[in-house]
């Protein structure tokens, strides 16, 4: 059995096996919970090593039958592309499995669902057929909504439960006829991405069928990663979330629209691409800029971070309207870096919020002297989210920015401005107003204990291993990009031979600088 | 010889006829074994019909055809009428020491169904429905007791046999035109009749006698009421069986009898699924009376379903039968949930479902799995369902024939949305509000057990394993139609 397999078997082999622990054997369910999402990652850590970067095409493939007539496969395979996002989602899951410790009410209901949940999320990684795509997001989104309406947290719970369920379901809806529509209009009679890429290689789309059908998905998946106008659902439903859903649907749900793009809308209707990603490029502004002024007005810590995460996801559409090597490259990496981010601050803001509900910015100063810990953490999330060198998302922002800079100047140039200038007003404003400062007693309690703060020092210590390595991640990832873009354009790109080596010559770079950054963030503490 | 091929409708009719006799010199409390007789027998009758299936052919000058598609629809119904029967059986203080007689009657509305799925001609359509309504009149006003109940019963007897009024007229208007009633003879004369009026007025009113049936727009007005007011057995009945006859009917008449005037009026068609759909998920979300709230969402469902007719293809017609299997496990699952947690038949409200996970776990987790499935969520039956029947509308769209469907895809989406909305309200108020400090606790016989399990594990499987029934519908419809 292909370890894919192994990674989405565990957690859905430990629901089954929850079904059958007794009401109130809290710490059994625990136990198994925690044990299959290690297994997972333990598997997932496994692809990723033995994983060999020069190969093109996928690895670790297997494909099962499912709905033969149909032509639907359980069809599992990694490349460069997924590889990456793969660990990160094996990462979060196991995190937030780790801190679920918060829950103390119907916990056997409440893991089962997130290890639906976390499998779902690995599932949608790891498949290479269209409808399992599709069913193995819906199967970890469900549980969303109903994990937010029971074991959430403040007044509004109900209500962004449901705006959260009603526009997720519009977008992936628009998914499904999207991907019906590519599936009758291939006729290949299967669902099998590859069997489909190639299909359309040699017989493309008529450019008004590419259109359509890639709108109805840029706007699917689009309302499912929180593109500005459908953005309104996310940090309402975040800040309402239990901390883990939280961690787990802003890490890794949420890229479930991003990959799609990357992954099938892109190569599969590249005419298509052409004329509708201008507009994306212009509606990521809107993420960038808009969502960026909203979040500097937030007074509470969780809305703050739930608008700059969907302010962060401006980077990863600016990235895929560039729609050139670096561009994706750097979306890819924006996916990863924000995946891990979003989790180490959702665990950090939903620890503080479990004390004192309802904490607002400025209430309370000090945090740093009071718990120093979260506090620490903290603040290398915030930095790590205005883009700060070392952290892994400066790697991928700025790739982005190298990749969107000769296709759309103009707006990269407000993006820049939006993306370094006003997220560090209102990150570096949320360090002064709650960490630094005379501390208020509060009565806040730290992390204590090296296993409670493990899951978060795992986040951290992969933000900044792969924010000074980010060639660990990049490996493979070229012949997956070139799979991505139109054969001529890579062509070009070939010919600039400059830019594809300079690549690894720009992270080199990035290194040397590090350890001075590094440095002075330990002086600011 | 032509009776063999009638065998299974013969031995439903025997049944219901045998029960009949015995249940007149049966003592009251030999009632509800008497109900779990007729059941085991049913099922003996199921096994055979999967195990040795009948042959196919045609019977009575081509009257009655038993063909793969009425073979399938045979199984169908008999499997209904075993999981109506167990039904009754575990609902028995809903219906009294009059039971067997119910059972009888769904015996004969089962038969009515049977040939339903077998008419191939004019006659033995409107005979076949004339028998499985004549049933219904009697099971919705079962509750003699119970004023609602009988108001729903008039209201179906009036409205019921106002459309069989206008589909025997239609039928007339047909024969008028086209000279024969059988399906085949007026399919070979069609060619010549599509600009005749007569023939077209005819064919209308029947559809629309249909349309009474299965419930859609705007054919619909009985169904809020009747669901509501019908005892909770005959409302699982109605929704999950006889809206499949209707749709048996309807496949037959528009692919058998007339495909190219309904190649004509797709138009038509979609534009009264889409309505449906709206209408019966617009109408649902305020709803706060449970049996109600299914009521108008089974108006929905039937506009899906009339979605996958109107697609007009052979992947509509396999996602309708696969909608009406997967329809059947969630309904029937949905409604003993229903009658498992209320004590009290004339109160179906959503409010008394709160805190009912505390109350019993099996009965909100079977009742949440079949709305689950009924919104269309994966991994469950449900969604495989409208799924491929949104297939087919696309597939429809994008072939050369058909114009652009987008507009019913939208609505269909419009309308999976905010199914969402209501189904999901009735699982919050399961799983969040606590229980009525009056509320019973919840006893289960052990066949209502068996039979949640039962439904339960066919939406599950139907949605996680849908492969084989896939190809097994995909066999039957091979050779059915244009």
């Amino acid at each position: 059995m292909s370890p894919l397999l192994q990674i989405i078997g565990w957690p859905f082999l430990g629901m089954l096996l929850l079904f059958f622990v007794p009401r109130g054997r809290a710490r059994i369910v625990r136990g198994v919970s925690v044990f299959t999402v290690f297994m997972s990652l333990v598997t997932a850590l496994y692809v990723f090593i033995r994983f060999s970067p020069g190969q093109a095409g996928f690895q670790f493939e297997q494909t099962l039958d499912w709905i033969p007539a149909l032509g639907v496969s359980l069809h599992v395979g990694v490349d460069g592309l997924n590889l990456g996002l793969l660990v990160m989602a094996a990462l979060v899951a196991f995190a937030s499995v780790c801190i679920s410790r918060e829950v103390k009410t119907r916990e056997k209901e409440f893991y089962i669902l997130l290890l639906m949940m976390t499998g779902g999320a690995y599932g949608m990684f790891a498949v290479l057929d269209l409808l399992f795509f599709y069913v193995f997001h819906e199967l970890a989104l469900v549980p969303t909504f109903i994990m937010i309406g029971v074991w959430g947290r403040g007044e509004r719970r109900v209500y962004a439960a449901y705006k959260m369920a009603v526009y997720l379901s519009l977008g992936a809806l628009l998914v499904l006829v999207g991907f019906i529509a590519i599936y009758v209009a291939a006729g290949a009679e299967s669902f099998d991405i590859p069997v489909i890429a190639e299909r359309l290689q040699s017989a493309p789309l008529s450019e008004s069928t590419q259109s359509w059908i890639f709108a109805v998905l840029m706007f699917g998946f689009g309302i499912l990663v929180a593109l500005w106008p459908f953005h309104t659902w996310a940090p309402q439903g975040y800040a309402s979330a239990p901390t883990p859903v939280a961690m787990l649907h802003a890490g890794v749900l949420k890229k479930f629209g991003l990959y799609g793009l990357i992954s099938i809308a892109l190569p599969l209707m590249p005419a298509g691409a052409r004329e509708w990603l201008p507009v994306l490029a212009w509606l990521c502004v809107g993420n960038l800029l808009y969502c960026g002024l909203v979040a500097m007005r937030q007074k509470d810590l969780n809305l703050l971070i739930g608008n700059s995460s969907v302010a962060h996801m401006g980077f990863v559409f600016l990235g895929i309207a560039s729609y050139q090597f670096l561009g994706i490259t750097g979306a890819i990496v924006v996916m990863i870096a924000h995946g891990l981010l979003a989790a180490l601050s959702f665990g950090l803001s939903g620890h503080l919020y479990n004390q004192k509900p309802g904490l607002r910015i400025g209430e309370h100063t000090g945090l740093l002297k009071e718990v120093p810990f979260v506090g620490t953490a903290l603040i290398m999330a915030m930095l790590a989210g205005c883009g700060v060198p070392g952290f892994l998302n400066f790697v991928g922002e700025l790739l982005v920015f190298f990749g969107a800079w000769g296709v759309v100047p103009w707006i990269t140039v407000v993006c820049v401005w939006a993306a370094l200038v006003v997220g560090a007003v209102y990150m570096l404003r949320a360090i002064r107003y709650m960490l630094h400062g005379t501390a208020s007693n509060s009565g806040l309690n730290d992390i204590n204990g090296a296993w409670l703060r493990m899951p978060y020092a795992l986040l951290l210590g992969c933000l900044l291993l792969l924010g000074v390595y980010p060639g660990l991640l990049l490996r493979g990832i070229k012949p997956a990009v070139d799979n991505i873009l139109p054969a001529s354009d890579v062509a070009q790109v070939m010919n600039r031979g400059e830019v594809v080596d300079a690549m690894p010559i720009t992270v080199g770079t990035e290194e040397s600088g590090l350890s001075e950054m590094e440095g002075s963030e330990n002086d600011s503490k | 010889m032509e009776l063999t091929l009638i065998l299974p409708e013969i031995a439903v009719v025997v049944i219901g006829v045998i029960l009949l006799l015995i249940d007149l010199w049966a003592p009251p409390e030999g009632k509800r074994p008497l109900i779990a007789a007729a059941a085991v027998v049913a099922g003996l009758v199921c096994i055979c019909l999967f195990v040795f299936p009948p042959a196919l052919g045609e019977a009575f000058g081509g009257m009655f055809v038993m063909d793969a598609l009425a073979l399938f629809m045979k199984q169908f119904f008999m499997a209904g009428a075993v999981l109506m029967l167990l039904f009754c059986y575990v609902a028995y203080d809903r219906l009294g020491g009059r039971v067997s007689e119910y059972g009888v009657l769904v015996l004969f509305a089962v038969a009515g169904m049977m040939f339903a799925s077998s008419s191939n001609h004019f006659a033995l359509f409107f005979v076949s429905i004339e028998l499985i309504t004549v049933s219904f009149y009697v099971l919705v006003g079962f509750r003699r007791e119970s004023v609602m109940s009988l108001e729903a019963g008039i209201k179906y007897l009036i409205l019921s046999a106002f459309a069989s009024a206008v589909m025997v007229y239609g039928i007339a208007l047909v024969y008028g035109s086209a000279a024969t009633l059988s399906f085949d003879g007026i399919a070979a004369v069609e060619g010549g009749l599509t600009d005749n009026a007569v023939f077209l007025v005819g064919l209308l009113l029947v559809t629309a006698g249909l349309g009474f049936k299965i419930a859609v727009f705007p054919f619909q007005m009985w169904v809020p009421d009747v669901y509501q007011g019908a005892p909770v057995t005959t409302t699982a009945f109605l929704a999950a069986v006889s809206k499949a006859a209707g749709f048996i009917l309807l496949i037959r008449l528009v692919f058998t009898a007339a495909p190219e005037t309904f190649r004509q009026w797709q138009p038509l068609l979609m534009i009264i699924a889409g309505a449906t759909i709206l209408y019966g998920n617009l109408c649902a979300i305020p709803q706060r009376n449970l049996k109600r709230l299914l009521g108008y969402s089974s108006i929905a469902h039937a506009g899906y379903m009339l979605m996958g007719v109107s697609a007009m293809n052979a992947a509509g017609r396999v996602g309708v039968l696969f909608y009406l299997v997967a329809y059947m496990f969630a309904v029937m699952g949905v409604f003993m949930a229903l009658y498992l947690a209320h004590g009290n038949p004339e109160k179906d409200d959503i409010e008394s479902l709160g805190g009912l996970h505390l109350r019993s776990p099996l009965v909100a987790f079977s009742m949440t799995i079949g709305l689950v499935s009924l919104a269309g969520i994966p991994p469950l039956a449900g969604f495989v369902g409208k799924f491929l029947l949104i297939e087919a509308v696309v597939r429809d769209g994008m072939s050369a024939t058909g114009g652009g469907h987008a507009w019913l895809v939208a609505v269909a989406v419009i309308g999976i949305l905010m199914s969402i909305y209501y189904y999901l309200a009735v699982v919050r108020s399961m799983y969040r509000n606590a229980p009525d400090a009056r509320a019973k606790p919840v006893s289960i016989h052990v066949i209502g057990r068996i039979y949640l399990y039962l439904c339960i594990a066919g939406v599950v499987i139907f949605g996680i394993l849908p492969g084989g029934l896939v190809s097994w519908i995909k066999g039957v419809m091979t050779g059915f139609g244009s």
